[in-house]
């Protein structure tokens, strides 16, 4: 997805200095710029709740843990890989470092952010990192592809990714994609647009037009794509963060209408932590993974309550996004996540797994691809450390539930300051 | 005798001059073609080829220099320039460090293959081969490979990018060197084995001085490809505080702040021109005892 458009422009000068990798260097990266950098892998998302509060079982079956046979951890070093660079998307995590939930866990918890080309569960699965975050069908993928991970905690319940468009176009339900110019970012991210698709009976070969999106949202707002791929606690705010060059004034939510794959009935889960498998049969590994999830719950139950704080405790680790768009993500987050499943927050719900699997072995993209040939082993998952650390969570006084969440209204500025 | 001195002069005014105006020229194209191309992009023969034009795909270069003075984000304190210049700076060593090393690397090379026959013929295969692998595919592998070779050891986030950029670097300077050292003549070296010198004061005598030519414009390659090595190898692994992770970063916020991400270009930009001066220095150097070039 890189787009690497070197261009030409023979310059005729003079100087050998001049002519080496400067100015052609130099045109070329402006060229490529131009085009747009189009950048690889899971573009972070934002999507608001769709189905809040629908109530799930927890997943029956899945990898048995023997969780009384763990060790509890005593300043065991742990490396966590981030499935995109330091944002509030993983705002949790972050937290239970900086508020020492892990340490007092027995954990010295390391986060490593990722880049364009980083796939978490590789990384995983290579045994470099400990933990990782990921999506749920990347990760399936990679380990149908042979990366045994074990989902051990489902953070995230809803998922967060919409279609966005302006009101003229009269997109309001997935339905309305037929005849239109759908921007999608491919690699992965296009199920859930073939999904609602294949749900409402539309062939996404002849139905309508997709457009491979960058990572900007600036084919919507130039009009060559008519609703673009995006999540609601990144893209989304870009969209309402930039100048209308008609009225001078941002984008509001009044412009726009959005289609929620979560409410669309196809939403596929997203952000779950993921441990390897093989180890977690090692008593003290499988210690580590509850002390993990049971610190990474309270740093996001911290979040919940704190927003604005985590806000800061996310900048402080590098986050490069403006203060405004900062506690968007933040308060978009806290939606995907609160209220929990029932069980608590990181429970894995039948329903979801479920729906999420179906979807990666049912829906075909254009290449008539799934991302799944078959349904993935029982192995792929596993409630029993989710439940261990939920258990020992709510002995130590932290509200795993969130049910009385309600999420705050953010107000964006220009350029997400 | 005044009018040589008056052309000296002026070639070294002109030459002087080149390097702004080749900056005018490069936003005066840009500015050219926002003008006069079509806002929307355009296809040349049914392909998407001609970028689009607006402001938002193809901000003015004035509103990218303007952009540089204000802060990376509202509320900040640093201004853009001084973050950009810093990761540029940051990336800047890598890179050295990838030239040097790979120049290194490409010189052993070409004087083991010169030695022996049989290594030329074993290496050269792979050599080419190695250059075919997609550095998004190896980027990925080596930052894992590193981080598990590391384990407990301190900061060596930048290792797997320096290691792209010697990966790139090393390759024509060794194919380069190598062809140098065995330009000498056959004469020569009889020559030298009349004088009974060794094989190596032969390899530092003849072979090196006579590869000198073949070695700049390979020295000039191993610069570029270490620069490209390391930006890429920054956004492909998101390595922080390098300037390919402000591409990466900016090009994000590119929806309501299209110049910021030309900032972070910029610094790439500069990055490549600080390292081509600095081959362009080094092949003075190379080159100060060689006769001059026949016209």
């Amino acid at each position: 997805m890189n787009h690497t458009t070197t261009i030409k422009g023979e310059q005729h000068m003079r100087t050998r200095a001049v002519k080496t990798l400067s100015v052609a260097g130099l045109s070329g990266l402006l060229a490529v710029a131009a085009f747009g950098t189009a950048s690889a892998t899971t573009p972070p998302t934002t999507p608001a709740a769709g189905t809040m509060g629908a109530m799930g079982t927890p997943a029956a079956g899945g990898l048995k843990v023997d969780v009384s046979k763990c060790t509890a951890p005593s300043g065991a070093k742990v490396k966590l890989q981030l499935q995109w660079k330091a944002q509030s998307q993983f705002a949790g995590y972050y937290a239970a470092v900086d508020q020492g939930f892990y340490k007092d866990a027995g954990l010295d918890v390391q986060i490593i952010e990722a880049g364009a080309d980083t796939k978490p569960q590789q990384v995983l699965a290579s045994g470099a990192v400990d933990f990782a975050i990921s999506w749920v069908p990347k990760a399936l993928a990679e380990r149908e592809a042979g990366a045994k991970v074990t989902d051990i905690a489902q953070i995230f319940r809803r998922s967060g990714t919409l279609q966005v468009s302006f009101k003229d176009k009269n997109i309001t339900s997935s339905k309305d994609f037929k005849g239109k110019k759908i921007g999608n970012w491919g690699f992965g991210n296009e199920y859930e647009i073939f999904a609602a698709l294949s749900k409402d009976g539309l062939d996404p070969a002849k139905d309508v037009q997709l457009i491979g999106q960058q990572f900007d949202m600036n084919g919507l707002l130039s009009g060559e794509i008519d609703a673009a791929e995006a999540m609601t606690y990144n893209e989304y705010a870009q969209v309402l963060e930039a100048k209308n060059p008609a009225t001078g004034k941002l984008y509001t939510p009044d412009e726009l209408n959005v289609v929620s794959y979560e409410s669309e009935g196809v939403g596929m889960l997203q952000d779950a932590i993921w441990a390897d498998q093989a180890k977690l049969s090692d008593p003290a590994y499988c210690g580590e993974a509850i002390a993990f999830v049971k610190a990474s719950i309270q740093g996001w139950a911290f979040c919940r309550d704190n927003p604005e704080k985590c806000r800061d405790i996310v900048s402080a680790a590098g986050s490069t996004w403006g203060k405004g768009h900062e506690l968007w993500m933040m308060n978009e987050i806290n939606k995907l996540i609160w209220p929990a499943a029932t069980g608590g927050v990181g429970t894995i719900e039948q329903e979801a797994w479920d729906r999420t699997v179906a979807t990666a072995t049912g829906t075909k993209n254009l290449d008539g691809k799934t991302v799944l040939t078959k349904a993935p082993d029982a192995e792929s998952y596993t409630n029993d450390i989710v439940t261990e650390a939920l258990k020992q969570a709510k002995a130590a006084g932290v509200d795993v539930d969130g049910a009385g969440f309600t999420p705050a209204t953010v107000e964006l500025q220009e350029g997400g300051a | 005798m005044t009018e040589a001195v008056t052309v000296k002069r002026s070639v070294r005014l002109r030459r002087a001059l080149m390097y702004p105006l080749s900056f005018v020229l490069v936003a005066c194209a840009w500015e050219l073609y926002k003008w006069l191309g079509p806002p929307a992009g355009g296809k040349v023969l049914g392909m998407r080829l001609l970028a689009r034009t607006n402001d938002r795909a193809m901000p003015h270069t004035w509103k990218m220099i303007e952009r540089l003075a204000h802060p990376e984000v509202r509320g900040r304190s640093d201004a853009i320039w001084l973050v950009v210049s810093r990761a540029t700076w940051y990336s800047f060593r890598v890179a050295l460090a990838a030239f040097v090393i790979g120049v290194l690397l490409g010189l052993v090379l070409a004087v083991v293959m010169v030695r022996f026959k049989t290594a030329e013929r074993a290496l050269m295969p792979y050599l080419a081969i190695s250059q075919t692998v997609p550095i998004i595919v190896l980027a990925p592998l080596l930052a894992t490979l590193i981080i598990n070779i590391n384990k407990g050891l301190v900061d060596t986030k930048w290792l797997p990018v320096m290691v792209l950029g010697v990966f790139l670097a090393f390759f024509p300077v060794a194919v380069s060197a190598l062809k140098g050292l065995q330009s000498t003549n056959a004469a020569s070296l009889e020559l030298m084995d009349s004088y009974a010198a060794g094989w190596w004061k032969t390899l530092f005598k003849l072979r090196f001085p006579a590869a000198v030519p073949y070695l700049t414009p390979a020295l000039r390659l191993a610069g570029a490809s270490a620069v490209v090595g390391v930006v890429v190898g920054e956004i492909s692994t998101g390595l922080r505080t390098g300037v390919g992770r402000l591409v990466l970063s900016y090009g994000q916020d590119a929806t309501s702040d299209p110049p910021k991400l030309y900032t972070a270009v910029f610094g790439a930009a500069a990055l490549g021109l600080v390292m081509s001066a600095l081959v362009v220095a080094l092949d003075k150097l190379l080159r100060r005892n060689l006769p001059p070039e026949p016209v």
